[in-house]
């Protein structure tokens, strides 16, 4: 393993701003990574070497020719398949995609291009982001950095594993019901979720629409906050983005200072149902911030029991809609069930064999939730519950100025363990749905190793909507104590993957291989 | 679902009558003329290549969002306050869930528990001059969907094709859908109400500047809902729904049809099914299509990716300012300036001239002759063309201030009615403006009176029987002195001058000069 | 709450265009039930009265102008289908609503 990779992104933009290396070194020095452990992480559904190199080689030139350009320009990046990127394949790790080419790019990828930053490919996931594993993913899952017989979260868990093992230094994920921050907690790496309509959802393929927002996965809170400032602001081709400036998040991320800040322990975000382990670890960081300056307040949010059934009636109502496209007809794979079937016969043959049954289930369940004589039941119940938490938020943030928990409530289980019951697997997101259902900005930075397992655990920071930037002084300051008391990152206690796979894998990056077929 | 063509059963519609009393219930959709679609900006234009006019929202890309046009919506306002409906201060799109091929997303983008707006009404004018109110529970804002090419059948229908080809050009244009309350109480006169409704709301949207309205391209089109219930009952009969009826003939022909056909139905003691029907113009029937079925649960919910639309009332109040006349009231204003007897109104309007009229009038023409100059010559041309009195006269470059130099030319003396004709056949057939055609043609009054004195003189001296039936009093023998004066003049005299003169010449009466 | 029954969820995989085996609506059925269960806890939350809330941005009137934007050329939008003919998407048999 070389050092440039484990660098932090905002290392390599010092070190490219002042020419100690290129993009093109950099870049090629993650491709060589990449080639070298993501036979054992599976991160990568597609790898676009060719396409970072020549981006890589532009960012250089330009640089050479003196131009001033942007503080990440040539630091390269994974991308969530999740995401439309023009001329690269984008699967959303669903059968019912493979082969497509989006002719257009997300919002998101078209300003992660042209602030310079080179896309390695596109990272695995659950499929169309149902799940909190990637095993749900149609090409396999990805393995997490930290022991490959272990879950790396989901559905970003491609994104979380590609930053905790240095395959790139920034990674973009999204967040329905913590698919970032879940990921990034049971990785040892920070994630995002930024304010609902604070990065735009244009090309981001929806699961439900009024949860979905994309975000930075990192290994730093400050690259976090780099990389947020380019992908945030207003968008006019989502209706639902917010038209004012990105909050302050880098100068926050900078100054890590939480002196008088008052911080919300969630009454029903912590104890009963949380790993020891995790829960002492949560414990000794909120300790950290109070040796940091800041206050403690134990808040009540009653509506937060109710989240978990809400979401999983919201998100599957949204994603049924939202996944009605996939038809065969305009796009993706198309099954013929007989020679002379007609269209409704392939798009059901289609959708049966194109689907995984995670999707099959929420799509199910959320055609249920609003037909008609259960909608007011089912639907509409679960929208008044939406209210409640909403409130339930309003309120504590009256007496705190951000709130914290741990970001799930376990380490990162083995393959399989979650597999043949849904609900225990839906409950791995119980800390990190009220913040989608209200829209409010979080984040998870590592909290440690959990004594039982020596994985790593996650502590949750929340804000108000728009006030993301207070996540980035909180997460910096307990970053910034923690890594000081670790005497290092968190990761550098993470297995050196390389050794491992450098023998069995080829060290070229040609050889990184597309998602299919695996 | 074998297709149905054998033709069903009906009674008579005045025997229909007898027993029921039909309810009509209307559902138009009008495409609003905006430049773009409805969520992106993709082009509207009609009969553009196939697919040239689509984006990865109107294609329902995954990952693709809509933004909402705001002039869709004005539009849709505008509608809805010349329709008389109150405007919601506040409502959301929903989506309408289901399955079907030329619909990108699979769910269409509509308006349900919350239109933007309702409860109006639109007075329609009858043939006998009294007057239907007819009362709207809706208009509401929805996109349209792409079309399909269905092949290898033997009709190109769909029925019998072994696939069809879609285009998406037409997918994500505006639609307002608007809903009629159920009509009751118009009994025979249904069809006529079915029909005089439809031309009304064409007729608005268009002063509205808002549609096209054409209903042979598609650009509004009428599905027509038919219940019949017994004499003196108070509940609604079971209703069909028979869509896509496009032609004002064929709405007043439909609702006949259904009339007749549910009669039959229900007067042999069957039920009527709930179904959606499809209308023949070649036979001037309606089909079976699909029965309405528990199937048909759309699943609606709030649209998440637009945010809800509010209103402001200043806006409203500003949309209002901009909304034209109603055209009903405005063609009683215009009959009663102008002076038109109704027949007269009536065959201005059919021939879609009261526009021209107009500007006919305010360029200085009498509406009198505006009226004869535009709905003879002009209109019988139009007609051996094949089209439209408007679009002839634009096509060969005649125009209102034409007609208005013809009549001032007639008014100041210069020409008589007959010159006049031979000038506008030479306007019509492209020589000029008036005054050069009757230049060129040589065409003028003869204003020399002793030229015409002449001509009196030498008629009444070789007439001198005619003469003296006019000196004894019967002076519509006048008449044929008239002709022959007319005659020596070579047209070009004032026939009312020269009138006048034998008339002063043979009985004494004043000259007019 | 009534059960769901094997014939609902036919009837809801046939709304959402899914194809199912017997032995798939079986296992559908009660893994569908355990998370109904679930789920249904949302009914005893205390709900009355409250307004419910589809959206978490107090958003009104996001409009573009009706001004042209460049579409895809018809070879971009075709690029994906899986069968192209004249020009346009090509598509099963559509059943026969006559
Ligand atoms: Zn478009």
């Amino acid at each position: 393993m070389t050092d440039l990779i484990r660098l932090t992104a905002d290392e390599m933009a010092d070190a490219l701003a002042a020419k100690d290396i290129s993009s093109l070194e950099l870049t090629r020095a993650h491709l060589e990574r990449i080639a070298a452990v993501d036979g054992g992480v599976h991160a990568f559904l597609h790898v676009d070497g060719e396409g970072a190199l020549a981006a890589a080689r532009t960012i250089d030139e330009r640089r050479s020719a003196g131009e001033a350009l942007p503080r990440l320009a040539g630091v390269p990046i994974g991308v969530k398949d999740v995401m439309a990127t023009k001329g690269l394949p984008t699967t959303c790790g669903s059968k019912i995609l493979q082969g497509w080419v989006p002719p257009y790019d997300a919002t998101l990828v078209t300003r992660l291009r042209q602030s310079g930053l080179p896309i390695l490919g596109k990272l695995n996931m659950d499929e169309f982001a149902m799940g909190s594993s990637t095993e749900h993913s149609a090409y396999g899952p990805t393995h997490n950095p930290w022991d490959l017989e272990r879950i790396p979260g989901g559905s970003g868990g491609g994104s979380a594993a590609c930053v905790g093992s240095y395959q790139a230094p920034l990674a973009i994920g999204t967040d329905t019901g913590g698919s970032i921050r879940q990921p990034a907690a049971v990785t040892g790496t920070v994630g995002t979720k930024p304010t609902y309509g604070g990065v735009s959802r244009f090309g981001l393929v929806a699961l439900a629409s009024s949860l979905d927002q994309a975000g930075p996965c990192t290994r730093t809170v400050l690259d976090a906050a780099l990389l947020h400032e380019v992908i945030g602001g207003y968008d006019p081709m989502d209706s639902t983005s917010i038209d004012a400036p990105v909050p302050p998040v880098v100068e926050a991320a900078r100054r890590a200072d939480v002196s008088g800040m008052r911080i919300g322990i969630v009454r029903e975000l912590t104890g009963e149902g949380f790993q020891a382990g995790v829960q002492k670890r949560f414990d000794e960081a909120v300790e950290h911030l109070v040796d940091a300056g800041a206050e403690v307040v134990e808040v009540s949010c009653p509506s937060f029991t109710y989240a978990l059934a809400a979401y999983y009636l919201i998100l599957p109502s949204e994603a049924s809609s939202n996944l009605a496209r996939f038809d065969a007809m305009r796009y993706g794979l198309r099954v013929w069930p007989s020679d002379d079937a007609s269209a409704e016969q392939v798009m059901a043959a289609t959708r049966a064999a194109g689907f995984g049954d995670e999707v099959k289930r929420r799509i199910i369940l959320g055609t249920y939730a609003l037909s008609s004589g259960y909608y007011d039941a089912y639907y509409g119940s679960a929208q008044k519950v939406r209210r409640l938490i909403y409130d339930d938020f309003a309120s504590a943030f009256e007496r705190a100025d951000v709130l914290v928990s741990p970001t799930s409530p376990t380490t990162a289980f083995r393959f399989g363990e979650k597999m043949t019951d849904p609900m225990s697997m839906y409950l791995q997101d119980i800390a990190t749905i009220p913040a989608n259902l209200a829209g409010v900005p979080g984040m998870s930075v590592p909290s440690g190793l959990a004594d039982e397992d020596g994985l790593p655990a996650g502590f949750q920071i929340l804000a108000p909507a728009t006030r993301d930037e207070r996540l980035y002084a909180v997460g910096a300051a307990l970053e910034q104590r923690l890594d000081a008391a670790w005497g290092g990152p968190l990761l550098d206690r993470a297995p050196t993957l390389a050794s491992a796979f450098s023998g069995a894998m080829g060290s070229s990056y040609a050889d990184a291989r597309d998602g299919e077929g695996r | 679902m074998a297709t149905t063509t054998t033709t069903e059963v009906t009674i008579p519609f005045v025997e229909a009558l007898a027993a029921y009393e039909p309810v009509l219930g209307l559902e138009v959709h009008v495409e609003l003329n905006t430049a773009t679609k409805m969520f992106c900006g993709c082009a509207t234009e009609f009969g553009a290549e196939p697919n040239s006019q689509v984006c990865p929202v109107c294609l329902g890309l995954p990952g693709a969002l809509p933004v909402l046009n705001e002039k869709g919506v004005e539009s849709a306002i505008r509608i809805g306050l010349a329709l008389g409906c109150e405007i919601a201060p506040w409502c959301r799109f929903a989506r309408k869930n289901y399955f079907y091929p030329d619909m990108p997303k699979n769910f269409q983008t509509s308006q349900y528990d919350e239109p933007i707006s309702h409860d109006g009404h639109l007075d329609v004018e009858l043939e006998d001059g009294s007057t239907y109110r007819v009362e709207i529970e809706r208009a509401h804002m929805e996109e349209d969907t792409g079309k399909s090419l269905h092949i290898g059948g033997a009709t190109g229908r769909i029925h019998g094709a072994t696939h069809s080809l879609v285009d998406y050009n037409r997918a994500g244009i505006p639609l307002i859908e608007i809903v009629t309350k159920p009509m009751v109480g118009a009994g025979e006169r249904a069809p006529e109400v079915a029909r005089a409704y439809v031309a009304a709301l064409r007729d608005i949207v268009k002063a509205l500047g808002v549609s096209d309205a054409r209903m042979d391209q598609g650009s509004m089109r009428c599905d027509v809902n038919v219940s019949l219930m017994p004499k003196g009952a108070d509940r609604f009969g079971t209703r069909s729904e028979t869509k896509n009826v496009n032609s004002l003939r064929s709405v007043e022909r439909a609702v006949r049809y259904e009339i007749e056909r549910h009669a039959a139905v229900l007067a042999s003691g069957g039920s009527v099914v709930q179904e959606t029907r499809h209308w023949h113009e070649d036979t001037g029937v309606t089909t079976s299509g699909r029965v309405k079925s528990d199937a048909d649960d759309y699943r609606y919910f709030p649209e998440p990716d637009l945010v809800p639309i509010a209103p402001s009332a200043e806006l409203v109040e500003s949309l209002r300012a901009t909304l034209p006349e109603n055209p009903a009231l405005r063609r009683r204003r215009l009959q009663s300036s102008w002076g038109y007897s109704d027949l007269e109104m009536r065959d201005v309007v059919n021939a879609g001239l009261v526009e021209t009229i107009g500007e006919t009038v305010a360029a200085g023409a009498s509406p009198a002759g505006a009226r004869k100059w535009w709905s003879g010559e002009v209109a019988r041309r139009a007609n051996a063309a094949g089209t439209d009195v408007v679009p002839y006269a634009a096509s060969v470059g005649v125009t209102a201030a034409h007609v208005a130099e013809l009549e001032g030319l007639i008014s100041s003396g210069r020409l008589n009615d007959r010159m006049a004709r031979d000038v506008w056949d030479g306007v019509l057939a492209g020589e000029g403006t008036p005054t050069q055609v009757a230049d060129a043609r040589g065409l003028r009054l003869v204003e020399d009176s002793g030229a015409i004195e002449g001509a009196v003189e030498k008629v009444i001296a070789a007439n001198p029987d005619i003469a003296t039936k006019v000196r004894d009093g019967k002076v519509q023998a006048a008449g044929a002195l008239i002709g022959q004066v007319m005659k020596e003049l070579k047209g070009q005299g004032d026939a009312a001058a020269v009138r006048a003169l034998i008339l002063a010449r043979l009985t004494g009466a004043p000259s007019a000069e | 709450m009534p059960e769901l029954t094997r014939a609902d969820v036919a009837h809801l995989a046939g709304l959402a265009r899914i194809a199912m085996t017997d032995d798939e609506l079986d296992r559908m059925v009660g893994e569908l039930g355990i998370i109904l269960e679930s789920v249904a806890k949302v009914q005893q939350a205390p709900i009355e009265g409250v307004e419910p809330m589809s959206h978490p941005l107090p958003l009104t009137n996001v409009n573009r102008p009706d001004a042209v934007h460049p579409s895809l050329s018809a070879a971009a939008a075709l690029a994906g289908a899986p069968e192209v003919d004249q020009q346009r998407f090509s598509v099963p048999r559509i059943l026969d609503e006559e």
